[in-house]
């Protein structure tokens, strides 16, 4: 397919190729397109892969960075915070405990409104050991000022690196950015992906610039001094406007990127499946998407009016538009693949989240919440038509089961 | 890096040589006779505007830097405690990669990282170590004041043996809650790190003039580099302020801190007490409060450690390790 410039009319390739990539090796390429400086890299699966993939794309001088090893995770995210601190557009990422070995510089590089992307192949944490995914890995950075999204597909994976820097580098946004993915479900399986061509991409991503928040000897500012009392409720106020006024810089990076390649995405925080005419529907993030849609067919097949709303972006929560979406309907099953134990009702993350999202509407859908998939356990096409039956029984306000269901576990 | 201009440090034969300049002033609020503040001071002065610091969370962190009182010219980030390492490669990395790509004019920028016995001896030594293996110009200075000082004075990896700080109280069934011997951090990371070409200790006021020429000479050398000094601190050593330069010149001579430079594998002492002998520890140690409840036994345990060291290990204050012939003549 080819665009036509706006400004100099002139036509380019936006699509170079056709690739079968894995989830990993597809955000090697956004990193590769991105045209990132600085990748620091640590292993721990099922992540790793898109740095064993990175490092050949540096070998083989397709992509000019630094690619640094490091010690630690701890260091691993500070090399990352400090390359962004002078203006390197950078790029780490991490699974499961090593993502929490690094938790302290995580908060930080949000606090510094500091903009790296990191890749999260979503894992359970220890212990036991479990390579399987799980959310509670990226989940645990939700309140920290970051920009967190899921993907579903190889090809969302590789866009998000797009859209992702282009939002977090964002003058008005300047936040970390987490892209999570379900580990094995999609870091280590391949789908069929478009490769955008480098012109169409340097059109969408514009170059990082920090302005005057970077550091150098011409710009000699000091980043970070104790503020203590004085200072902290306005910082994390600002940390706030950025993550609010995030909503609008993720729309407008939608709408280019619409604009560039294709109209790909109808709306930028979630996507619905047969919600139209739905009564009950189901939410969840990441792969879950996969067996949940096929039983929305099967169910449609018999009649029944369901439907499945994928969320992509967790942070900025997009309250306004999901109170909207799902306010229309009956009942809302929540899919929790994470744990959030010892809380209301002893419910999902996900689910505290929309349960105090939907709260203010006068006629609110009956809620009731899944705990599935943890640790890389299976969900299947039946576990998701037996979500819905549950669901669709709330509809009519009749679950007798408890309301939060575990689905999958061995009794 | 050779394709990068290098700025080639002269080295100051004399006070009247340093430079006036200062890039690291008054908005701080370090304690009256901090030698820690000295470290930063020099340190910036020997390294001029074309630097950039980074200093993990400490003393040089909290007492230095409030917010809109910075007292830092050259452009300065915090980095958490144990992350000293890990500052300067991302700095330096940054750097080195928007230069390669065009992206920020190509210059000699200085990094320079600081960290404390704490954060950088203790938790922050893996990240150290990763930033000695890189390829890249960054300086890591430790500046030792021997305690956490900044969370009231807890013994760290690096205090010296038997002093008292607020995690090591002496009591009435325990005189000695120190009982660590000073870790060996400069030497671990020189032997460590074989293409690490320069890794000096020192101290910011004796012999006058060495630490700045060191700092120089790390820069000019070029790579990863470390210095670690010797910082004594009024309010951990507990001693009055106006003692500060003659108890570092007092460890230094007592030998209880060597102070060397390694370049290129090849070491030199700065102060050799092989030529120039070596006071008593006692005159350094009783000046100091922290080791008030020590007794004749314990400072004599002290002397024998430091005389070892001197006397009979392969390279004193480097190598702990004896020669076949000192083992045979044991
Ligand atoms: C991860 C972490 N743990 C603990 C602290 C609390 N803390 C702040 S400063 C400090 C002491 C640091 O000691 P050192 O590195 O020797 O520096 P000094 O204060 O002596 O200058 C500690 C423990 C912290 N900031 N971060
Ligand atoms: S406590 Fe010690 S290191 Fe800290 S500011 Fe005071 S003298 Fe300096
Ligand atoms: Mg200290």
């Amino acid at each position: 397919m080819a665009r036509i410039k706006e400004d100099i009319k002139e036509e380019f390739e936006v699509w170079e190729k056709e690739d079968l990539l894995n989830g990993c090796q597809a955000v090697s390429h956004g990193v590769r397109l991105a045209d990132v400086d600085v990748i620091a890299a640590y292993p721990i699966r099922p992540y790793t892969e898109v740095m064993d993939v990175l490092s050949k794309i540096i070998a083989d001088g397709e992509l000019d960075a630094e690619y640094i090893i490091a010690d630690s995770e701890h260091s691993q995210f500070e090399i990352v915070k400090h390359a962004s601190s002078v203006g390197a557009r950078a790029f780490a990422g991490s699974s499961g405990t090593g993502w929490m070995y690094g938790f302290e510089a995580l908060v930080v590089t949000a606090t510094d409104r500091l903009p790296p992307l990191f890749l999260v192949g979503n894992r359970a944490l220890d212990d036991p050991g479990a390579f399987g995914v799980e959310h509670n890995d990226a989940m645990a950075v939700r309140d920290m000022g970051w920009l967190l999204c899921w993907v579903t597909t190889a090809q969302e994976a590789l866009e998000h690196v797009l859209i992702g820097y282009r939002v977090a580098e964002d003058k008005r946004v300047r936040m970390p950015m987490g892209l999570a993915m379900d580990g094995a479900f999609l870091t280590h399986s391949q789908h069929m992906v478009q490769m955008p061509t480098k012109e169409a991409v340097e059109r969408f991503l514009p170059v990082y610039d920090l302005g005057k928040r970077r550091l150098h000897p011409d710009n000699p500012i000091s980043i970070a001094p104790q503020v203590n009392e004085d200072w902290v409720m306005e910082l994390r106020r600002q940390n706030w406007e950025a993550a609010r006024r995030a909503k609008k810089v993720i729309v407008e990076a939608y709408q280019e990127f619409n604009g560039i390649f294709g109209p790909r995405y109808s709306s930028p925080f979630f996507t619905e499946f047969m919600t139209g005419d739905a009564e009950a529907v189901m939410i969840g993030l990441g792969a879950l998407a996969m067996p949940a849609r096929t039983a929305v067919r099967r169910l449609r097949e018999q009649g029944q009016k369901v439907g499945y709303v994928n969320l992509r972006w967790f942070r900025p929560f997009p309250t306004q538009e999901l109170r909207e979406c799902l306010g229309r309907f009956k009942a809302v099953g929540v899919i929790d693949r994470d744990f959030a134990h010892g809380s209301p009702d002893s419910g999902g993350i996900l689910l505290h989240e929309i349960r105090s999202c939907l709260y203010p509407l006068e006629d609110r859908p009956n809620i009731i919440n899944f705990i599935t998939g943890l640790g890389g356990r299976d969900v299947s096409i039946d576990d998701c038509i037996r979500m819905y039956d549950l669901t669709l029984q709330a509809k009519d306000g009749e679950v007798e089961d408890e309301f939060v269901t575990w689905i999958g576990v061995r009794e | 890096m050779a394709e990068l201009p290098v700025i080639d440090y002269e080295r100051i034969t004399t006070v009247h040589k340093t430079p006036l300049e200062e890039f690291y002033t008054s908005g701080h609020r370090t304690c009256q006779g901090c030698e820690s503040a000295m470290v930063m001071r020099d340190f910036s002065k020997a390294a001029g505007p074309r630097t950039i610091a980074t200093g993990s969370t400490g003393c040089m962190y909290v007492a230095n830097t409030s917010y809109q009182t910075t007292p830092w010219i050259i452009p300065w980030m915090h980095t958490q405690l144990g992350a000293a390492g890990a500052s300067a490669v991302g700095t330096s990395a940054g750097l080195r990669a928007l230069m390669r790509k065009g992206k920020i004019p190509k210059e000699k920028i200085n990094v320079i990282t600081f960290c404390g016995d704490l954060g950088g001896g203790d938790m922050g030594l893996s990240g150290i170590s990763g930033a000695l293996q890189t390829d890249l110009d960054l300086l890591i200075i430790l500046y030792d004041n021997e305690s956490a000082a900044n969370t009231d004075i807890q013994a760290t990896g690096l205090t010296t043996y038997g002093a008292q700080t607020t995690f090591t109280p002496p009591g009435k069934k325990h005189r000695i809650m120190q009982r660590r011997w000073k870790k060996n951090v400069a030497p671990m990371l020189a032997v460590g790190h074989p293409t690490c070409r320069y890794v000096a200790t020192a101290c910011a006021t004796y012999p006058q003039l060495d630490f700045l020429n060191k700092v120089r000479k790390a820069l000019n050398v070029g790579g990863p580099t470390f210095i670690h000094t010797f910082d004594p601190c009024p309010k951990g050593w507990d001693y009055h302020p106006r003692y500060s330069h003659e108890l570092g010149e007092l460890g230094i001579r007592s030998g209880i801190f060597p102070l060397y430079e390694i370049i290129d594998g090849k070491i030199s002492y700065t102060y050799d007490p092989h030529k120039k002998g070596r006071v008593p520890v006692r005159d350094y140690l009783m000046k100091q409060g922290r080791f008030a409840h020590l007794i004749d036994e314990d400072i004599d345990y002290i002397q024998g450690m430091v005389d070892t060291m001197w006397d009979e290990w392969e390279i004193p204050g480097v190598a702990p390790f004896k020669s076949e012939l000192q083992l045979a003549s044991n």
